[in-house]
């Protein structure tokens, strides 16, 4: 019925510094400010067992003080400037945001570099950051979507960096020292791992000076820690009980590496399964038909190491039973092959046709292009990205709901579930 | 490095932002455009003058539960249809509800605006609802208050602080509604709602991106401009008693780990401030408890240590008389009292003291320079002019926006604190855990 929206896809820049640093860069004129998103493989994957959630607290201390500059003299120059600068940490990934007036870029990006070089790390703050960190800790512990989610994480990665928290545990973070903070900022936070998408009211050329100022400092490579590959325990089902009227239920199996061949197959299933709000099958079944739940949804979840595909489903405490066995059900039928042309066919449609819609923004703009360099998909990505969803036929789907859907789930339930096997 | 100093913004204020085109049909539907030819998309809004401060007595949430309803089919499509059509045209769509406006959305390439117009006008006059789809989604509704509040110790205080600062105004209503009166629901309450409100003369037109005003026009009178108008009634809510007694209320829940502190004041919005205190008090909210910078965090949480996080919110855009409200969360180990006593003496120290002319050009010259990031965002300048036009105010306080705040003064920043900053005016709220009992 519907044929293709009229392609759009902004120019992208590959600009290297004469020192070499690399960033994907999308110049628009349009608004005189910038974002810049960057990445380091410096995640909490690589957090020392006890001292998990490091990562985390550097993150949230780079931007309290640094050079010249104590924590409040700091947070005014970015907060008086209106430069937004923050840092954050997931499972494979150290990340970073500088967004920017034009009117102050040089300035922003010599904050950007003061964090991530000349970090002070004074005592008030880490105490600060350490209490913030633990009253988060504190409040997702009486979250049930935090709380399943972290369960099938620690049983599907038992014993591996990947099964312990991101954020830590209230001991992990008491136990962290001056030294440890200093130590990361010194030796994971290196060029050989840096990944830059820029966006906004900048040229290739004012770029690249700006990046070599920036960045230029930071060592060559970081210390070589390479956790091992993995792969989730499935098949079990995990209860944590919470005094809470309604479950919520995360569920998954293995994902797809994004650099697979199948990888855009491996998306439109999502899509059909789980991913396509009111078009997914799973939205359809235990929502729109029976009133199960508010939210039911699946992802592919791009971790290095060990790919994943994921859900979750929040349903009342005596109805998680039958949620869950829907979700089994349909994932059953996916895994069988049992697609029609016209499911296929809508998924293209949506996925290719709402591409563009993703791109609209310079905030948008610069994640795109950072996780197009993290993941080496090359600087052509936006042009080709549509075709390599189009060319997606119904054997090549069939083929990768058999390899993803075919087999058990690891299952994870927070709340006080009736009638669960 | 310390040149770049402060940007002066406030010299050169711009006396617009986003300048819209506007007008209306011949049945009454206003129409906003704002072009940005940045990418071929457009963001679609239809916004309705009425929101959960208008639900029927004893159905609090019904205008919520109507809004899943609009999904549910007309004579034209069939019920779940509308999202799946704008899917297949490769667009995102969804609805979103408040105590003022109900508001439903798509985002799509601009050759598919049309579609979406023809889907949009469709369901403003053509709702056709059975049995069937009304019923599981009125369990899908209880699912969802389950999800958004019951499950969570946090938003269930916020709903006791909403409804104890307001005694008798109906936006003492949670959103969602009260679950038992969700489960009291029938097909013709919504019919009725939508009956009552749903009118393209209540109704208003928004679309930002890739499209202007002559190529708007002609596609709303195809598609809009044959509805006919009804008569609406205007929203006439009861209003507040004056506050003589300030509110307590205290939520102590076993599953609670993390105490927090609420404190909330009854305040005028833009469109209900007879003294003029509103754009004061927008500036004052950011002084006092904005960002890492602001009075509450620098003295609660910096220098005094006792709490890890504090700040203050306020949104002045509100039909009806709304509430400020200012939130700590003790450290461990810290009694809430204590945090009480030590936000109270902030609150003191600025009713005493005042604002320096330096925190002030600060504060206005970093909320100015912040509005040029809203420029980049088609959804987001949609609902900035959705948002004043359901609540009482016209473009003129979107675009108007860095003129009333670049005009507020010392002056104005300290006759706001004393207006609003009144302890009989408020309501503390505290969530414990429930083995510490009340003294946290």
């Amino acid at each position: 019925m519907a044929d293709r929206p009229r392609p759009f896809f902004p120019r992208v820049e590959e600009v290297v510094s004469p020192k070499g640093i690399r960033a994907y860069l999308v110049t628009e004129r349009s608004v005189p400010f910038l974002t810049l998103a960057l990445h380091f493989r410096a995640g909490a994957v690589l957090d020392p067992p006890d001292r998990c959630g490091l990562a985390t607290m550097v993150a949230g201390l780079l931007d309290e003080g640094a050079g010249p500059y104590d924590s409040q003299a700091f947070r005014r120059e970015l907060e008086d400037n209106a430069i937004r600068l923050t840092f954050d940490a997931d499972l494979d990934g150290f990340t970073g945001t500088l967004k920017t007036l034009t009117a102050t870029r040089d300035h922003a990006f010599d904050l950007l570099r003061l964090a991530l070089l000349e970090p002070r790390f004074d005592p008030e703050p880490i105490e600060r950051i350490r209490s913030q960190i633990q009253a988060e800790l504190r409040r997702r512990e009486s979250d049930p979507d935090y709380v399943s989610a972290r369960a099938w994480y620690a049983r599907a990665f038992d014993g591996h960096g990947y099964g312990r928290p991101v954020r830590g545990t209230l001991e992990t973070i008491a136990r962290i020292r001056r030294e440890d903070l200093v130590g990361f900022a010194r030796e994971r936070l290196a060029r050989a791992d840096l990944a830059i998408g820029v966006a906004g009211d900048i040229g290739p050329e004012e770029l690249a000076v700006l990046l070599d100022r920036t960045f230029g400092g930071l060592p060559e490579r970081s210390a070589p820690v390479e956790p091992p590959p993995t792969e989730p325990r499935l098949g079990d089902t995990v209860l944590v009980p919470m005094p809470i009227p309604q479950s919520v239920v995360t569920f998954g199996r293995k994902g797809i590496a994004r650099n697979d061949p199948d990888y855009y197959a491996a998306t439109i299933a999502n899509y059909i399964l789980g991913g396509g709000g009111f078009s997914s099958r799973l939205m359809q079944e235990v929502r729109e038909k029976r009133g199960l739940a508010y939210s039911v949804y699946t992802y592919l979840a791009d971790v290095r190491l060990a790919p994943l595909w994921l859900g979750a489903v929040a349903t009342s405490n005596e109805r998680v039973a039958r949620s869950i066995a829907l979700v089994r059900e349909e994932v059953a039928r996916l895994a069988e092959g049992e697609i029609d042309d016209r499911e296929l066919a809508d998924a293209k449609t949506y996925l290719t046709g709402s591409f563009p819609l993703r791109l609209a923004t310079n905030d948008q703009l610069a994640r795109m292009l950072l996780g197009m360099m993290v993941h080496g998909l090359g600087r052509d990505y936006l042009e080709r990205r549509n075709e390599l969803v189009s060319a997606v036929g119904p054997e090549d789907l069939r083929r990768v709901c058999r390899r993803l859907y075919a087999g058990p789930l690891l299952v994870a339930v927070a709340g006080r579930p009736e009638g669960l096997e | 490095m310390t040149e770049a100093g402060l940007i002066p913004l406030t010299r050169s204020v711009p006396s617009a932002v986003f300048h819209p085109e506007c007008f209306r049909l011949a049945n009454g539907m206003e129409v906003v455009v704002v072009t940005n030819r940045r990418a071929p998309a457009v963001a679609h809004y239809v916004w309705y003058r009425v929101g959960c401060a208008d639900s029927p007595p004893g159905k609090s949430g019904l205008p919520h539960f109507l809004e899943h309803l609009m999904f549910k089919g007309t004579k034209n499509v069939p019920p779940g249809e509308f999202s799946k059509i704008v899917a297949r045209n490769g667009g995102n769509d969804n609805a979103f509800t408040s105590w003022d406006f109900t508001a439903y959305f798509q985002t799509i390439a601009s050759d598919r605006l049309e579609l979406v117009m023809s889907l949009e006008a469709d369901r403003m006059a053509n709702l056709d609802l059975s049995d069937e789809h009304v019923y599981p989604e009125r369990d899908v509704i209880l699912e969802e208050r389950k999800q958004r509040i019951d499950n969570e110790p946090q938003a269930l205080l916020g709903e006791a602080v909403q409804a104890a600062q307001f005694l008798h105004h109906p936006y003492r209503l949670p959103i969602i509604g009260w679950l038992h009166e969700i489960a009291s629901y029938t097909r013709e309450d919504a019919v009725d709602f939508y009956e009552r409100w749903y009118a393209p003369n209540n109704a208003i037109l928004i679309v930002v991106g890739d499209v202007d005003a002559d190529t708007l026009r002609p596609l709303a009178e195809r598609h809009y401009g044959p509805l006919p108008p009804r008569a609406v009634p205007p929203r006439r809510r009861v209003q507040e008693p004056p506050q003589r007694a300030a509110r307590r209320v205290e939520l102590a829940d076993p599953r609670v780990r993390q105490p927090q502190l609420v404190r909330s004041y009854l305040a005028p919005s833009q469109h209900a401030d007879p003294e003029g205190h509103s754009a004061g008090l927008e500036v004052l909210t950011e002084l006092f408890g904005g960002g890492t910078t602001s009075r509450l965090y620098r003295s609660l949480v910096v220098e005094q240590a006792l709490a890890a996080a504090a700040g203050a919110g306020y949104q002045p855009w509100s039909l009806d008389p709304t509430s400020l409200r200012l939130y700590a969360t003790p450290r461990p180990g810290v009694p809430v009292d204590r945090l009480e006593a030590a936000l109270d003496a902030e609150i003191a120290k600025l009713l005493d003291g005042g604002v320096s002319e330096d925190e002030l050009e600060r504060t206005k010259g970093r909320m100015l320079a912040e509005a040029v990031y809203a420029r980049d965002s088609l959804g987001g300048v949609a609902r900035l002019f959705g948002t004043a036009l359901t609540t009482g105010l016209g473009i003129e306080a979107v675009e108007g926006w860095p003129q009333r705040i670049a005009s507020v003064d010392r002056a104005a920043v300290e006759a706001a604190a004393r207006a609003v900053f009144v302890r009989a005016h408020s309501v503390t709220g505290r969530l414990l855990p429930l083995e510490t009992g009340s003294d946290g």
